[in-house]
C-alpha cells in the first residue's frame, strides 16, 4: 500500500461538517474508530492525513493509532480514488491467465502503480480479487464496464475511450 | 486478602486471589520466560513465549495474562510447552537481524538469553529481507525494525505510560512494523524523547544516539579541556552495568573511572541541583508573593519540558524559566569558570552523564545558548559510560573510592534527591521555608517520596500555604494538567518528571530485563539510594552549599538577578502536536 499522492486534499466545508456529526455519534463508544474511518471513508472517498487528524483529534486517540488501523484493513484507502476507478482482476483464473501482465499494461500506460491516483485526478488503479467472470478472465473492470479475454496491448485503446 | 491455593509444577502455592499464573508461578520460584509481557507497561499476551499447560485447559495458556484460579495445576516444563517455546523462538528469529556480535544489546537480550536456553536454531525458517528503514531521524534514539520482535512494548510504553503516543504497530502482514503515522521520521512528531522505550526493549531494535566517539575525539584532542559532569542518578545505576546489584551507590568508583577515561575535571552535577534550587524558590516565591502565574511547574526535566510544549503549549507560562542543572553547569563552566581559569571557552568540551535521552535534544537548544557556544557539547547515558569504560578496559569494580573535583565537589543532599520523583519538590520546599520562615522544620517532607504517579501535599510555611503536587510518568502529567484546566485542581507548585519514578528509572539507564522488571520495584531501590546518600550527609539544603555563596558572590550577584537570567534561566518554544 502507498499513500504517496500529488493530488492535494480538497475537502469542503460541508464534509467536515458530516465527518464532525459522525466523530461525534462514535466519540464515546467501545471501539468507535473503525465505523468513523468507514464513514469518513465515505464523505471524502479515501483517508488522507487532515482526515485522520481530525478523527484523531475528535475521539481524543493519537495519530498512529489511526493510521495503524487505516493501514491494517485494505477496506481503507490512503489515496483519492479517480474519476474513472480501473480494478484489475487478480484472481486465480485470470492470474493463470496473465492479468499480472494487464495490471502492468495499466500501470505503464497511466504512469502510476496500483493503489494510486493520476495527478489530474482522472484514473486510479486497485487490483481486486475475482469478480465472478472467471471464463472471461483476464478481467479488467472501469468502473461498472467490464472488460474481459483482455490482451495486454488493449489496454491503451480502452482507456483512451474514457478520457 | 483472599488467597488462592494451586500447583505449579506440583509444587503447592498460595497467592493473592487475581493473581496471573505467571506470578503464581514466580511464588513458587518457578520462571516462565517473558518476552512481550513488562508489569505495568504492556500485558497483551501476543508473543506466546510464556505459554504453559493447565490441567483441563484446551491448548497452551499465555501465563501473563491466564489469572491463577483455585485448585488449578499447571505444567511449566513439558515436552510440548519446551516445543512450542522453541519454534515461537525460531520464528522470531527467522525474522530478526542477526547482527548479534557487535549489537549494544549483546549478553543483555532477552531473545538471545531465551535462544541459548532453549537451543533454538537461528537458520531453521528461511529468513524475508531485511531491508527495513533505520529511523536516526532524532538526537535522541535510533529504531532498526529489522531487530524488532513487535513484542509491542515501545508502543505501550509511548501510548499507556507517558500519554505520548507518536509510535504504533501500522500495516499488515510482512509490512507490518512499529512506526510513526505516515511513517514519518521519528524527529518530525511530538515524540518528546523520554526513551522509556529503549528501556522497555527486548532486543537491539532500539538503542539511544550514541555521542561516545565525539568524547572519545576530545579526550585524545590536546587543544580541548574535557570536563566530565554527573548526574545525581547516576551514582545509584551505573554499578549495575557492571553486575552489582540494583541500588548500589557506586560514586566514588564512578569518579574513579571516569578520571581514568582521561577527561580533565571530574565534577558532581548535584552542585548545579543546587544552583537550580536556589534559583527555582526564589521564582516560587517571588511568583507567589507578586501574583505571577500560578501553579509553577518545574522545568528540569526536558522529557517533560518538550511534552509541555507539544500537547500544553498554553502552560508554557507555567513552567519556571529556569534551565535544568545540566544546562546550567554547561553556563557556569562556559562563563564564571572559564573566565576565572583564563580558558577560551572555545576550547572547552563538557560532557554531561545523565540518565536521559531527552538531554541529547536539551544540549542543541538554540534558546539555551548564551554566547557562541552551546552549554554543553555531549550527554552521554549511563548505559555509553558503562561502554566507554568497558572499552577502556577499566576493572570498574576493583578501583578505589575516589572525590570529585574541586571547586565542583560539594553539593548538599537536596542536590542528590533531584534524581527521584519528589526529590526536587523536597529540596525547594527546603529552601522555601528557610527564605519565608527562617527554618525548616522537619526537614524531610515524605508525603513528595515515594513512587506513586501521582502525590499530592499542603504545606504552611512561614504564613504562607502552599498546595503542591508531583507527578512521574507523562501520562500522570497530563492528568494533574487535565485536572487544573477541568478547574478541579488548584496547585502553587508542581513537580513533573518524565519517567516513571523518575530519573532512576530514565531512559538512559541501564537495561534491566523483564526478568528483573516484572517481579522488582527498580524505581523505588534505586531512589533508596539517594534518600540513603540525602540522609548520611551533613548538608541538606541547597542554599546552605558553599559552592553557591561562591557562584553568586563571584559572578551571578544574587538569586533571580539580571547575570543569574542571563546565564540560568531560558524561554520555550510552543510546537504543537503535530510538526508538519
Amino acid at each position: 500500500m502507498t499513500e504517496k499522492t500529488v493530488i492535494p486534499f480538497q475537502g469542503t466545508p460541508e464534509q467536515e461538517a458530516q465527518l464532525k456529526e459522525v466523530i461525534a455519534k462514535h466519540h464515546d463508544q467501545p471501539g468507535g474508530l473503525m465505523p468513523t474511518l468507514q464513514e469518513a471513508q465515505g464523505i471524502y472517498g479515501y483517508l488522507p492525513i487532515e482526515v485522520q487528524k481530525m478523527i484523531a483529534d475528535g475521539l481524543g486517540v493519537s495519530l498512529s493509532e489511526v493510521f495503524g488501523v487505516a493501514t491494517f484493513y485494505s477496506q481503507f484507502s490512503l489515496t483519492p480514488k479517480g474519476k474513472h476507478r480501473i480494478s484489475v482482476c487478480l484472481g486465480t483464473a485470470c492470474y493463470v491467465k496473465g492479468s499480472d501482465k494487464i495490471l502492468e499494461a495499466v500501470e505503464a500506460k497511466l504512469g502510476i502503480k496500483s493503489g494510486e491516483c493520476t495527478a489530474d485526478g482522472m484514473f486510479s488503479i486497485d487490483s481486486c480479487r475475482c469478480v465472478g467472470a472467471c471464463g472471461l478472465a483476464p478481467v479488467m473492470l472501469v468502473d461498472e464496464d467490464v472488460y474481459g479475454k483482455l490482451k495486454p496491448d488493449q489496454v491503451a485503446k480502452i482507456l483512451d475511450s474514457y478520457k | 486478602m483472599e488467597m488462592i491455593h494451586l500447583k505449579i509444577n506440583g509444587i503447592p502455592v498460595e497467592v493473592p486471589a487475581g493473581s496471573t499464573v505467571l506470578e503464581a508461578a514466580k511464588a513458587a520460584n518457578v520462571d516462565i520466560p517473558t518476552l512481550c509481557y513488562l508489569k505495568d507497561v504492556n500485558c497483551i499476551g501476543a508473543c506466546r513465549i510464556c505459554v504453559v499447560e493447565i490441567t483441563g485447559a484446551r491448548g497452551l495458556v499465555a501465563a501473563c495474562t491466564h489469572p491463577a484460579a483455585e485448585g488449578m495445576e499447571v505444567f511449566t516444563n513439558t515436552p510440548k510447552v519446551r516445543k512450542s517455546r522453541k519454534t515461537t523462538l525460531e520464528l522470531m528469529l527467522s525474522n530478526h537481524k542477526k547482527k548479534c556480535l557487535s549489537c549494544v544489546r549483546a549478553n543483555n537480550c532477552e531473545l538471545q538469553k531465551l535462544s541459548v536456553a532453549y537451543g533454538a536454531d537461528e537458520d531453521r525458517f528461511m529468513p524475508e529481507e531485511m531491508n527495513k528503514p533505520i529511523d536516526d531521524s532524532s538526537p535522541f534514539l535510533i529504531r532498526d525494525n529489522n531487530k524488532c520482535i513487535q513484542c509491542m512494548r515501545c508502543v505501550a510504553a509511548c501510548k499507556n505510560v507517558q500519554s505520548v503516543s507518536v509510535i504504533g504497530n501500522i500495516r499488515r502482514g510482512f509490512n507490518v512494523h512499529v512506526g510513526s503515522a505516515f511513517d514519518a521520521p521519528l524527529a518530525s512528531t511530538a515524540c518528546v524523547g523520554c526513551g522509556q522505550c529503549i528501556v522497555s526493549c527486548p532486543v537491539g531494535a532500539l538503542t539511544e544516539k550514541s555521542s561516545e566517539k565525539k568524547v572519545w575525539d576530545a579526550i585524545a584532542d590536546p587543544e580541548k579541556k574535557v570536563i566530565f559532569f554527573t548526574a545525581p542518578s547516576i551514582r545509584a545505576t551505573l554499578g549495575e552495568e557492571f553486575g552489582n546489584p540494583v541500588g548500589t551507590n557506586v560514586e566514588g568508583k564512578m569518579v574513579a573511572a571516569i578520571r581514568r577515561l582521561g577527561p580533565d575535571q571530574v565534577f558532581n552535577m548535584d552542585v548545579t541541583a543546587d544552583l537550580t534550587i536556589v534559583e527555582e524558590a526564589n521564582e516560587l516565591i517571588e511568583r507567589i508573593t507578586t501574583g505571577g502565574t500560578l501553579p509553577m511547574f518545574t522545568s528540569c526535566c526536558p522529557g517533560w519540558v518538550k511534552f509541555c510544549e507539544h500537547f500544553y503549549p498554553d502552560f508554557l507560562p507555567h513552567l519556571s524559566s529556569c534551565k535544568s542543572p545540566q544546562q546550567m553547569f554547561g553556563a557556569v563552566l562556559k562563563s564564571y569558570y572559564a573566565q576565572k581559569n583564563n580558558i577560551d571557552p572555545k576550547n572547552l568540551f563538557v560532557v554531561s552523564v545523565i540518565p536521559c535521552t531527552a538531554k541529547k535534544f536539551e544540549v542543541t537548544r538554540e534558546e539555551q545558548r548564551e554566547g557562541d557556544y552551546d552549554d554543553v557539547d555531549v550527554a552521554l547515558t549511563t548505559r555509553e559510560l558503562g561502554r566507554m569504560i568497558r572499552e577502556a578496559g577499566i576493572d570498574f569494580n576493583s578501583l578505589p573510592d575516589e572525590q570529585f573535583d574541586d571547586p565542583f565537589e560539594t553539593a548538599s543532599g537536596a542536590g542528590a534527591i533531584f534524581g527521584a520523583t519528589g526529590g526536587v519538590m523536597e529540596a525547594a520546599l527546603r529552601t522555601a521555608a528557610v527564605k519565608l520562615d527562617g527554618k525548616c522544620e522537619p526537614l524531610e517532607f515524605t508525603e513528595v517520596r515515594g513512587t506513586k504517579g501521582i502525590k499530592e501535599a499542603t504545606y504552611t510555611v512561614g504564613g504562607v500555604t502552599v498546595k503542591v503536587a508531583v507527578a512521574s510518568g507523562l501520562a500522570n502529567a497530563r492528568e494533574i494538567i487535565e485536572g487544573i484546566i477541568k478547574g478541579e485542581k488548584d496547585y502553587q507548585f508542581v513537580e513533573i518528571m518524565a519517567c516513571p519514578g523518575g530519573c532512576i528509572n530514565g531512559g538512559g539507564q541501564p537495561v534491566q530485563s523483564d526478568s528483573v522488571r516484572n517481579f522488582v520495584d527498580l524505581k523505588a531501590i534505586r531512589a533508596k539510594a539517594l534518600y540513603d546518600a540525602d540522609s548520611n550527609m551533613e548538608l541538606r539544603m541547597s542554599h546552605e552549599s558553599p559552592v553557591m555563596d561562591m557562584l553568586y558572590n563571584e559572578f551571578f550577584e544574587k538569586p533571580g538577578a539580571h547575570k543569574a537570567h542571563e546565564y540560568l534561566h531560558t524561554t520555550y518554544v510552543p510546537r504543537g502536536k503535530y510538526q508538519d
